[in-house]
């Protein structure tokens, strides 16, 4: 996102909190975001499908709220009129087709308007029969779970999408042998996809009930948080959404201070240390350890400012329009062990996958009792930490990636249940140690997680090993 | 329902933020208003991590694809002199200077730093009869400009060289085309100077001069220049890292040797060469500037083509019409003004030329360097 493109949503959000202080918010929230997963969607070499990329998102909020919701909820007003509205919207953006040859408010110039219609259409008759004849049973929601889950491996497996690219061309008549697997840029996909399956296994654990699809929409597409995060528990942010406040001094302060915070974190600091940070073309140049390593820690910095700056920004617009999203980052590179590491950064993501993940599986694996603690605990982490690399990628870096912290954390853990006695013994009659252990934690993991970084930034497995190895002045 | 407390907190943090943005916006209007007294090329351009806490560059910054180059353009001499590793102290006493200034030849486009005219010099480990050491140092810019050699010869002079090594090319001359190349344009102070104080045939108010107006001279008209001078900060990690300054791309396209029937040269077709419009003025000014220091003008050499319609071009840039008077007419003038003058225009064979007529491979660079070599050393122990 651009800083013009920012600064722009960020206008709208105050804009938007002025114009609809009650509880015509909600609606307002709704034309905004969808306009704005629109208008944020880059272009990309396949034929519209920057139109139907947010097309797509729209329709799957529709079809998981179908599965989502029983048959009462197509008698209320209030259902129709999201459905109307969301409609409204995107007919608008279609017609736009006909007053520019290049995009006025999506990328590039909208399909015709024929096929949007067929695929409103298709969205909304099936969300139509999953809603009256479907009901929020377990099987259809495990579908629903399911299919988001084969949609994001698609996107996130090079392979896999290179064919659908490929596909896709033949569709829109373009030459299927200039895919690439890049092609299916998505944006959004990812945290969308998180927050309807956050809301669809809630629903089959009878956590969640009664959802609005007004408020489903707002809350999937919120445009802060649409690209970066963070990610939002419906049931918190519907609390936000029910209760509409007027604009108050200590707000536009709180989050003037966190978007002043945010564009110097993004804008100045990440992308100065973009330029010297490490990268797939610029490690094999290194001609000496020294160097790498200060270029790999200006890596770690970058990704930290990079992504910290955005949840900055994400929770300041928030605050415009009335809304406390959750913190992603806290002081995470200042945390005396992995663990705490993982308990502060992107802690939104790392808290979904210990909510519906890590916490039910160790409790199965526990109640089953066929795997002794160490084991359970070594195969947990590992998992958790395997499935969070992939969802950055299904690739072999983000697998090793995923396997250096899994690791990591079994060992810490290991290690801390044997140290931690002894070393509250001895810091007990010398203090000054606690001192030199808390520092000496936050040194080694600070070294730990950026030599994992090395499995992040780099394409291959291979690369990353060259890199790894030359940072210890081995290799070539 | 708001509380009286609450209330009353409300309207202190309304002025407290109504407060923070008047001084905010304050701030800015007097900061930019200053910035805009600091005159263009003022000295704190040479505030620079090149040579304190990075190695100099062996070569004036210019990149057109900074992420790739590790080196980017950017028209502020004194930001470009700050990077150079020329910078890097007081000339010591046991030093021959060198400078070479020129086009893109000299600075050496799809050449590593030492395969340059100026990275071979000292890689010879010359040394002078009475025992200084050789050092050569690359000032070299890529574009075709006397008149941009004349600024850059201008500023070099304060580095106390003891020889200065000029190559030139014919499409360097015209006077047509002095002003508007990017560096010469962005700098209309130094240039407009040098064309009066040497009284060049130039147009002290050529149209092609970039004048900055009062809000091109603020802090929001400057930001693209401060951003390049911060950036080529950044990239001196990866220059110095790597050693890399430029682009070498795998595949480039080659030097043209095969040319449409076309005489033409800047406009100019067959017939006698303008000379008057050549701006060999400049090379004048320059010995003059230079004083007592020698100055060694190098016609540099071309691709001479065999290709279709050779016969009428040498190569992309030159028809022989053109390209022979000129090369006779800079003979003739070296003769009369007493210039040290060497005329390598086809010492190089064809194949030897990388992505232009004038660009040189590694093995056509030391061929270049070692013809010249005899001169060099002649000058070096005069």
């Amino acid at each position: 996102m651009s800083l013009i493109n920012i600064l722009i949503l960020i206008v709208s959000a105050l804009l938007l909190r002025f114009a609809f202080p009650g509880k015509l918010r909600r609606w307002a929230l709704l034309v905004v975001s969808t306009l704005a997963i629109f208008w944020l969607q880059p272009a990309l070499p396949i034929r519209n499908m920057d139109f139907w990329f947010p097309l797509a998102t729209l329709g799957l909020i529709l079809l998981s709220w179908a599965l989502t919701a029983d048959g009462d909820q197509l008698k209320q007003k209030r259902n129709w009129l999201a459905v109307a509205l969301t409609l409204a919207v995107v007919l608008i953006i279609a017609l736009t087709r006909f007053i520019s040859f290049e995009g006025l408010i999506t990328a590039t110039r909208p399909p015709q308007i024929h096929q949007i219609i067929i695929a409103l259409v298709v969205f909304i008759s099936a969300a139509y029969l999953l809603t009256r004849y479907a009901n929020p049973t377990e099987t259809a929601l495990s579908l629903g779970i399911l299919a988001l889950l084969l949609i994001f491996l698609v996107l996130k497996t090079p392979i896999l999408s290179l064919y659908s690219s490929m596909g896709l061309r033949r569709l829109m008549a373009q030459d299927p042998a200039l895919a690439q697997s890049t092609d299916l840029g998505w944006l959004g996909f990812s945290y969308v996809a998180f927050r309807l399956i956050h809301t669809l296994i809630d629903r089959m654990m009878g956590r969640l009930k009664d959802i609005q699809l007004d408020e489903y929409l707002v809350y999937t597409i919120f445009f802060p948080a649409f690209i970066a995060g963070p990610l939002d528990r419906l049931q918190r942010f519907r609390k936000d959404l029910d209760s509409p406040t007027p604009l108050t001094a200590q707000e536009v302060l709180a989050a003037g201070k966190r978007l002043a915070i945010g564009l110097f974190r993004k804008f100045i600091l990440a992308d100065s240390l973009a330029i010297i940070a490490i990268s797939a073309s610029n490690t094999s140049q290194v001609n000496s350890a020294g160097w790498l390593w200060l270029m790999l820690f200006a890596y770690s910095f970058q990704l930290f400012f990079d992504f910290a700056g955005y949840t900055d920004i994400a929770i300041g617009a928030g605050l415009f329009l009335g809304f406390t999203l959750p913190e992603n980052f806290n002081r995470p590179y200042r945390q005396p062990s992995l663990s705490l590491f993982w308990n502060n950064w992107h802690m939104t993501l790392t808290q979904w996958f210990r909510g519906y993940y890590f916490n039910p599986v160790t409790r199965g694996l526990r109640r089953d009792g066929k795997l002794s603690a160490p084991m359970t605990i070594l195969f947990t982490q590992i998992s958790t930490m395997l499935i969070i690399g992939l969802w950055h990628g299904v690739t072999r870096s983000y697998l090793v990636w995923g396997a250096w912290h899994g690791l990591g954390l079994f060992i810490h853990n290991r290690w801390s249940a044997f140290s931690s006695p002894k070393v509250a013994a001895v810091t007990q009659s010398k203090p000054w140690l606690g001192n030199l252990f808390q520092v000496s934690g936050i040194l080694f993991t600070f070294l730990f997680v950026s030599l994992g970084w090395i499995w992040f930034s780099m394409p291959t497995v291979g690369l990353g090993w060259q890199t790894f190895t030359r940072l210890f002045g081995l290799g070539g | 329902m708001m509380t009286e407390e609450h209330a009353h907190e409300n309207q202190q943090t309304s002025k407290f933020i109504r407060n923070v943005l008047i001084k905010g916006v304050l701030l800015f209007m007097i900061l930019n208003f200053l910035t805009a007294l600091i005159p263009a090329g003022s000295s704190l351009g040479r505030l620079s991590l090149y040579n304190h806490v990075l190695p100099g560059r062996v070569r004036l910054p210019f990149g057109e694809n900074p992420q790739q180059a590790y080196n980017l353009s950017l028209y502020d001499l004194e930001v470009m002199f700050a990077s150079h590793e020329i910078e890097a102290g007081p000339k010591p006493d046991d030093e021959f200077r060198i400078i070479l200034i020129g086009d893109s030849a000299a600075w050496g486009i799809l050449l590593e730093p030492q395969d340059t005219l100026a990275g071979l010099i000292n890689q010879d480990n010359l040394k002078t009869a009475d025992g200084r050491a050789v050092r050569a140092y690359n000032l070299a810019y890529p574009s075709m400009s006397l008149l941009k050699d004349l600024i850059i010869l201008e500023k070099a002079l304060t580095y106390q060289p003891d020889l200065i090594i000029w190559p030139v090319t014919l499409q360097s001359f015209p006077n047509k085309i002095q002003i508007e190349t990017p560096l010469v344009a962005n700098n209309p102070d130094r240039a407009k100077s040098l064309i009066e104080a040497y009284d060049l045939p130039l147009n002290p108010e050529s149209e092609d001069f970039v004048l900055p107006t009062f809000w091109d001279r603020t802090l929001i008209g400057r930001r693209r220049a401060i951003l390049d001078a911060t950036q080529l900060q950044l990239y001196g990690v990866l220059w110095a890292s790597t050693g890399i300054d430029q682009t070498y791309p795998e595949d480039y396209t080659p030097a043209q040797l095969d040319f449409e029937k076309d005489d033409s040269f800047v406009g100019w077709y067959t017939g006698a060469l303008p000379l008057n419009q050549l701006a060999t003025n400049i090379l004048k000014a320059g010995a003059e500037m230079a004083g007592e220091i020698p100055v060694l003008v190098v016609n540099e050499p071309i691709l001479i083509s065999d290709g279709e319609n050779s016969d009428i071009r040498y190569n992309f840039f030159y028809p022989r019409w053109a390209y022979d008077q000129y090369r006779l007419n800079l003979a003739e003038r070296s003769v009369y003004a007493d210039w040290s003058y060497v005329d390598l225009w086809d010492i190089i064979p064809p194949d030897e030329f990388t992505n232009s007529a004038v660009h040189l491979s590694s093995e056509g660079s030391l061929i270049y360097y070692q013809t010249l070599k005899p001169t060099l050393a002649r000058l070096i122990n005069q």
